[in-house]
């Protein structure tokens, strides 16, 4: 395979990610640590949520919930008691793969715009579950007192071990993920997304597949939720707000659809976007506001909604398609 | 049983502005085949003309009227700038794009009006409760939400059976090219169905401003709920909608109110005030969720959207 | 001797409409049997009942000895029926190949096989590759099915139909759209199909079904008015009747 500018950025971005934390040691600081350690584990959520509105064709609004039901095994565990991670996060993997059957059970019976307004109203509704749980801080949310413990096997109140644990499973999901597109069960998936009737009419029960797409990508997706709740000592059910499954979507859509990487790209993108855009606006555009006591700043996602809108105008293949583009023009 | 009753038309009145958010919501993905997240930010917008506009002209109905008409030029705008673009792209670009949307109106209202709620004053003679059986008294001013709600009601199915603009929006839903065959100005009415959708959601967002507060993001959960009502009224359907809605109305409300009586009656009391609420805010869902698996196009499909 | 696949009392309506009326036919092992009729006679509501898209409201569909009736599309296609759209239904996005390897896959045991390279299964891409030769795809394997012509997505149409090695075809208007030479080639390729495999075919073009078909079912407002070997058809007079406007097809078939 050619080294084209595709592989040419994700290896770059496997690279960074890799070095962050002797970055940050060398620095001495570790606030650029605990941001990276959240993009990574958004990384993993997005690019679940990739395998089946990318490749399964299953536009999900409602993938967040995952995030929230892995972080409250995590966190309930926790409050009572229960800090072993070999009994804390295969739990919040069934758990998760659950709530994912029976959600994907119901809302796979319908397609197109019913798939997503259903998956945002259960996700809505487990929601409000989190909300009314008040034994576990209801509203404001559960503090966790200590991190998953693995026994001497691992430290995961140690920054960079912390990190890197997160990393590891970020490459595992994307492996497991490159595997599983390609195999039977991925073009199975992938032709249903093309053209469910034709799957239908040469032989494919394809409800059965979709199904278990959408439970395999929930179970990644609470993996995800056990790793932020241990990265933020804390679950909320702020976590699984409807918002975040937009930000899921967005971080997908903006990194490429249906490509290994493009999540991944997407979740750096909009989280770099999300800090970048209040401190560009405060460099260019405050200045000339300085009479009116107005710091458009403080504003920054009266930009970045239109930018979403641009980006589904005019960029549709995402980042990833971008740098496809370019690397088709170069003379090879 | 008198607070059953009190419970009972609150649900209704709570149920017909879920309506008047969901015949909106389903008139444009009926006809115009978008998904419209952001018609939750109308419906806030609405009620943050209402609360302006109100407290500008020191009168309620004068406001009121401003308010409507700046809520249907902001949604004819807002169709002009933004949707016209999404039309005949896949759904995720509406709601992709329709997202964006509402991260810019809850920034833009926090830029205008500020992060604190503002209040919608009403004027004496609607904020006073009336007698409407011997020895019960009932709010008038939500007494007056399901009068003008039903009156909305009302108007509207007369228009979509009744009229020659109606007669388009049937034949809209249920055959985009017949429309386009009859030589009808389709962008126009796309416009003029957007800005009817929007008006209809800001007419909600001020009446419900009046007993809540204005507050940035006050759409978006009603809006979900509108989304249950239109899964389980059937999409496209303004019938369904308007049945599904009354029904949801009911049953949240007057759920809230009983689950947590009839629990302690089964469980201990602090397993039932953790489960009550946890339950009743599950209901409106769990109704969808049955509905799902009994009849998956919802009670009342349209013909066109099967 | 019971047929392969037998319709009996076969009816379907849409509110007032009345798409198939109380059709009865059987076609035998090895049979190409055509079923004519004017537009909206109900010639793809018929197929859609057949294979499962559409259920009738009453009747029975028997095919190889099993009620079919109420079976879905995949149980149906896993007995040995097979059907190509008359609109062509595609893999737009995969390649032509992966679009027929898919088809062989369908038939291939399940697909909950979650790791090895699909694109690099030789039991999956063999199969696949063989029946795009037949179909005359073979040099456009890698190409995008998006990028295809309409007569290249009208043989890759039928070669889906084929590689799931079927019992029996059901193609609907197979020459929908295609110029005389694309016809003609359509036609030898029927006729080759003809051999091996039972057949339905609905099709506008009276000169192929003519030329092509053991017997011919007429179809007019969801009803059989007529079924027999092409000469009988030829001379039916109700036929004629039914055909009024279309009948320099008929005539053209009669002395082509």
């Amino acid at each position: 395979m050619a080294l084209n500018l595709r592989t040419l950025v994700a290896a770059l971005l496997v690279l960074a990610l890799l070095l962050v934390p002797v970055y940050a040691a060398f620095i001495g600081n570790n606030f650029i640590l605990s941001v990276c350690t959240r993009m990574v584990i958004l990384a993993i959520a997005a690019t679940s949520l990739n395998l089946i509105m990318g490749y399964g064709g299953m536009v999900s609004f409602g993938h967040a919930a995952y995030l929230g039901i892995g972080g409250y095994v995590v966190g309930i565990l926790a409050f009572e008691g229960i800090y072993s991670g070999f009994i804390q996060w295969p739990l919040a993997l069934v758990v998760s793969a659950v709530f994912a059957l029976v959600i994907g059970a119901l809302s796979l019976r319908t397609k197109g715009v019913y798939f997503i307004m259903i998956t945002l109203a259960f996700a809505q509704m487990i929601y409000y579950v989190g909300v009314s749980l008040s034994r576990y801080g209801a509203d404001d949310g559960l503090t966790i007192q200590r991190r998953s413990q693995f026994g001497d096997l691992i430290n995961m109140s140690h920054k960079a071990t912390f990190y890197y644990v997160c990393l590891a499973c970020l490459f595992i999901t994307l492996f497991v993920v490159w595997r599983l597109v390609n195999s039977r069960f991925g073009m199975a998936i992938q032709g249903a997304r093309s053209n469910d009737t034709r799957m239908r009419a040469i032989g494919f029960p394809t409800y059965r597949y979709k199904l278990t797409c959408f439970v395999i990508a929930g179970t990644i997706c609470g993996l995800a939720g056990a790793l932020l709740a241990n990265h933020t000592d804390f679950i909320s059910p702020a976590v699984m707000h409807w918002t975040r499954s937009g930000d899921l979507i967005v971080m997908v859509v903006l990194g490429g659809m249906a490509t290994l990487f493009g999540p991944l790209i997407g979740t750096v993108a909009f989280l770099a976007l999300e800090e970048a855009l209040p401190f560009v606006m405060s460099k260019t555009i405050d200045p000339y506001f300085i009479p009116s006591g107005i710091r458009p700043s403080e504003y920054w996602q009266i930009i970045l909604g239109p930018l979403l809108l641009l980006v589904v105008l005019f960029a549709r293949g995402g980042i990833d398609g971008f740098l496809a583009r370019i690397s088709d023009k170069e003379p090879s | 049983m008198l607070l059953f009753l009190e419970q009972c038309l609150n649900g209704l009145q709570f149920g017909l502005l879920l309506f008047l958010l969901a015949a909106g919501l389903t008139l444009v993905f009926g006809i115009m085949d978008l998904v419209n997240l952001a018609h939750g930010s109308l419906y806030m917008m609405g009620a943050y003309f209402g609360a302006t506009f109100t407290a500008l002209t020191g009168s309620y109905l004068g406001g009121i009227a401003i308010a409507l008409v700046a809520t249907l030029l902001l949604g004819m705008a807002v169709e002009v700038i933004a949707m016209r673009r999404l039309y005949g792209r896949d759904h995720l670009d509406h709601v992709l794009g329709t997202f964006g949307l509402i991260l810019f109106f809850n920034e833009l209202v926090r830029l205008i009006w500020g992060p604190a709620g503002m209040n919608l004053t009403l004027p004496g003679w609607l904020n006073t409760s009336i007698e409407i059986l011997p020895g019960v008294n009932y709010s008038m001013y939500r007494l007056a939400i399901i009068v003008v709600a039903l009156g909305v009601a009302l108007g509207l199915y007369l228009v979509v059976m009744r009229t020659r603009i109606g007669m388009l929006i049937r034949a809209g839903a249920s055959n985009r090219e017949m429309t386009g065959a009859l030589g009808i100005n389709i962008k126009l009415l796309y416009t003029f169905v957007f800005g009817v959708g929007a008006a209809l959601a800001g007419l909600a967002g001020m009446m419900q401003a009046a007993i809540l507060t204005a507050q940035i993001g006050m759409g978006e959960n009603i809006l979900i709920l509108a989304f249950v009502v239109i899964i389980i009224g059937g999409i496209g359907s303004i019938r369904g909608a308007f049945i599904a809605s009354i029904f949801a109305g009911l049953i949240d409300t007057v759920g809230r109110a009983v689950i947590p009586d009839v629990l302690k009656l089964v469980l201990s009391p602090s397993a039932a005030s953790t489960a009550g609420p946890a339950l009743s805010s599950m209901l409106i869902y769990l109704l969808m969720a049955i509905v799902l698996v009994v009849r998956p196009a919802g009670l009342f499909p349209a013909p066109g959207n099967r | 001797m019971s047929a392969l696949l037998q319709v009996e009392n076969l009816a379907k309506r849409f509110g007032g409409i009345v798409a198939t009326d109380d059709v009865v036919f059987n076609i035998p092992e090895g049979e190409l049997h055509a079923v004519i009729g004017p537009n909206g006679a109900g010639k793809t509501t018929l197929i859609s009942q057949l294979f499962g898209q559409l259920m009738p409201d009453s009747g029975r569909v028997t095919f190889a000895g099993t009620d079919i009736t109420r079976l879905p599309m995949h149980q149906r296609s896993a007995l040995g029926l097979a059907r190509s759209f008359q609109i062509t239904s595609l893999f737009l996005d995969l390649s032509v190949l992966d679009n027929v390897a898919l088809a062989v896959q369908a038939h291939a045991g399940h697909s909950f096989h979650f790791w090895r390279d699909a694109r690099k299964q030789s039991e999956l891409r063999d199969p696949a590759r063989a029946v795009l030769d037949r179909a005359g795809l073979a040099h456009l394997g890698n190409r995008s099915a998006a990028a295809l012509s309409h007569g290249e997505r009208r043989q890759l149409e039928l070669a889906m139909a084929l590689a799931g090695s079927p019992r029996m075809l059901l193609l609907d208007e197979p020459m929908a759209g295609l110029g005389p030479e694309e016809s003609a080639r359509m036609v030898d390729m029927l006729r080759e199909l003809k051999r091996k495999y039972t057949i339905l075919l609905v099709e506008h073009d009276m000169e192929a079904v003519f030329a092509l078909a053991d017997r011919i079912t007429v179809l007019v407002y969801g009803r059989v008015i007529a079924s027999g070997p092409p000469d009988e058809i030829r001379g039916n007079a109700q036929v004629r009747e039914a055909y009024l406007g279309e009948e320099d097809h008929v005539e053209g078939a009669v002395n082509g």
